[in-house]
């Protein structure tokens, strides 16, 4: 019975003491963030290397999405005889819900997995330890530029996720299953608001894009440097990433277009 | 007997635990200006983080780092840098940026830390690719070369700054012999060339004892034995005698603790 309490308090303290270095490594991080005006291409390449090299994941399963939409929406509101009303309904929840939140599991799952494990590999290979050697701040030459790309990627991801799912959902609902061209665009045009429904979106992407990219870039400068650690770091970012984005959204959803 | 201004680096009285066990304990080491010192002990006696210690990138318990006069565990993060700019270090495993070709990772230091033009840097990177036989090897990337042309590639930015010092972390191990040679060879030259200080780690003791001018040794925590190649050879210490003849048994003996044999056999 004691030795339970002993793991419970023992588990706890690891918790809090992650949490607290997580923090002064943020603290950290932002304070190198000025130091990128003086290295600009190094947050350039890290856009590409994080944002761009996502688009790929990003519009197959934007359109995926949107197509499957569409014909679900269809399909219920056909019923009603409202299948005029699939353009807003498609564009809701897509600007709304489906493209920051899905984009941001993908983003977690495709840049974040890949941030960790390559700063756990230059940490596993001495690379961080040499920049220090050589009186190169790792955190300003290797994590800031990351981070931040982080930041500026994902809500221009979540963007093309929602543009491309509107897309597949007036592909499938016009082009398909007959729904009125003008009716599907005319309708999206008065029913989602740019600062109620785009602009909560585009908030609810960045701060899911800081979270993300904030767990990934401490999981691996925090990582075990050995071939098992950056593993279980690369496994905990994305783990971590999903169920935080999941519970932030909840939250965010709530004080956004909560009656609460 | 040295004087205290012929010491680049100065260690006393230093303690380091790590993880609940004592890495160091009350150890005391000179490292001469424009000598070639090296540290020897076995795996896991805590060479290398003597090397991340002068470094800072780790402070003491106790005891001081003293290196050119700068208390190093003391000084703020900037100072800190500004010693390290004087500084070179080897890494075991070169450490070289996986994502930049060679010639842009010797170019790495002069880049950050220097406003020389690219014509100005290119004729320095070449120069030190030149010194150790890699100037052909320039747009090469760090995974195509082997393991003896990463540390030269190395040692090369390691001298990029031409710094007061360098150290070496395990530059022989898992190298054929001529590879050994050559580093051997560089890391003498380089040192009476250039007129630095260079610390070596290494269990290699017969290529140690042919280019060093001070050895030491250490084992649990201590410093075991201490002089010039031959005068350590001469021994009388029954550790250091085993440790220079490579005898499988002595003081450290071949069986990991265990209880008595009768016991799990009889």
């Amino acid at each position: 019975m004691f030795n339970w309490f002993q793991y419970i308090g023992r588990s706890a303290l690891l918790v809090f003491q992650r949490l607290g270095r997580a923090h002064l490594f943020l603290f950290r991080v932002l304070a190198a963030v000025p130091s990128l005006f003086a290295h600009f291409g190094l947050l350039v390449a890290e856009i590409y290397s994080v944002g761009v090299l996502s688009m790929l994941i990003i519009v197959v399963a934007g359109l995926s999405v949107g197509m499957v939409l569409g014909l679900q929406m269809y399909n219920t509101l056909v019923d009603f005889g409202a299948e005029s009303t699939l353009g807003p309904v498609v564009a809701l929840s897509l600007v709304r819900e489906l493209g920051p939140v899905i984009a941001a599991l993908l983003f977690a799952g495709r840049a974040g997995s890949a941030l960790t494990a390559e700063i756990g590999l230059m940490k596993a290979t001495e690379q961080l330890s040499g920049m220090e050697m050589m009186a190169v701040d790792p955190i300003k030459r290797i994590i800031a530029p990351r981070f931040v790309a982080g930041i500026i990627s994902m809500p221009m991801l979540a963007a093309m996720f929602s543009a491309v799912g509107i897309w597949g959902g007036y592909f499938v609902g016009v082009g398909l299953l007959g729904v009125d061209d003008g009716a599907f665009w005319a309708q999206m045009q008065a029913k989602v608001d740019l600062f109620d429904d785009v602009l909560n979106g585009v908030i609810k992407s960045i701060i899911f894009g800081v979270a993300i990219t904030w767990v990934a870039v401490f999981e691996g400068y925090d990582a075990v440097p050995t071939t098992e650690g950056v593993s279980r770091a690369t496994t905990h970012t994305v783990v971590y990433a999903s169920l935080i984005v999941l519970a932030l959204d909840f939250i965010l959803t709530a004080l956004m277009f909560g009656e609460m | 007997m040295t004087t205290m201004n012929d010491n680049l680096v100065e260690v006393r009285g230093l303690k380091f635990h790590f993880a609940q066990r004592a890495i160091f304990n009350d150890i005391d080491m000179n490292f001469q200006r424009g000598k070639v010192t090296t540290i020897m002990g076995p795996s896991g006696t805590g060479k290398t983080t003597l090397l991340r210690l002068i470094g800072g990138q780790l402070k003491p318990d106790q005891g001081s780092v003293v290196v050119d006069g700068l208390s190093v565990p003391e000084l703020a993060r900037k100072e800190l840098y500004g010693l390290r700019k004087r500084m070179g270090m080897m890494f075991q495993s070169g450490a070289l940026f996986t994502g930049i070709s060679v010639f842009d990772n010797v170019a790495f230091p002069l880049r950050e830390h220097t406003n020389l033009s690219e014509a100005m840097i290119r004729d320095l990177v070449l120069m030190k690719l030149q010194a150790v036989g890699l100037r052909g090897a320039r747009d090469l990337m760090p995974a195509e070369l082997s393991g003896g042309m990463a540390r030269r590639v190395a040692l090369a930015r390691a001298v990029a700054m031409d710094p007061m010092m360098i150290m070496y972390d395990e530059p022989f191990t898992g190298q054929d012999p001529i590879t050994v040679g050559v580093i051997m060879k560089l890391i003498r030259t380089i040192n009476d060339s250039l007129g630095l200080t260079s610390i070596i780690v290494s269990h290699d003791v017969q290529e140690v004892s042919a280019i060093s001018d001070y050895l030491y040794m250490i084992s649990n925590g201590k410093v075991v034995g201490e002089g010039a190649p031959g005068e350590l050879g001469d021994s009388s210490s029954r550790w250091v005698q085993q440790f220079m003849k490579g005898e499988p048994d002595g003081p450290v003996p071949f069986h990991y603790p265990a209880e008595e044999i009768e016991r799990d056999f009889f």
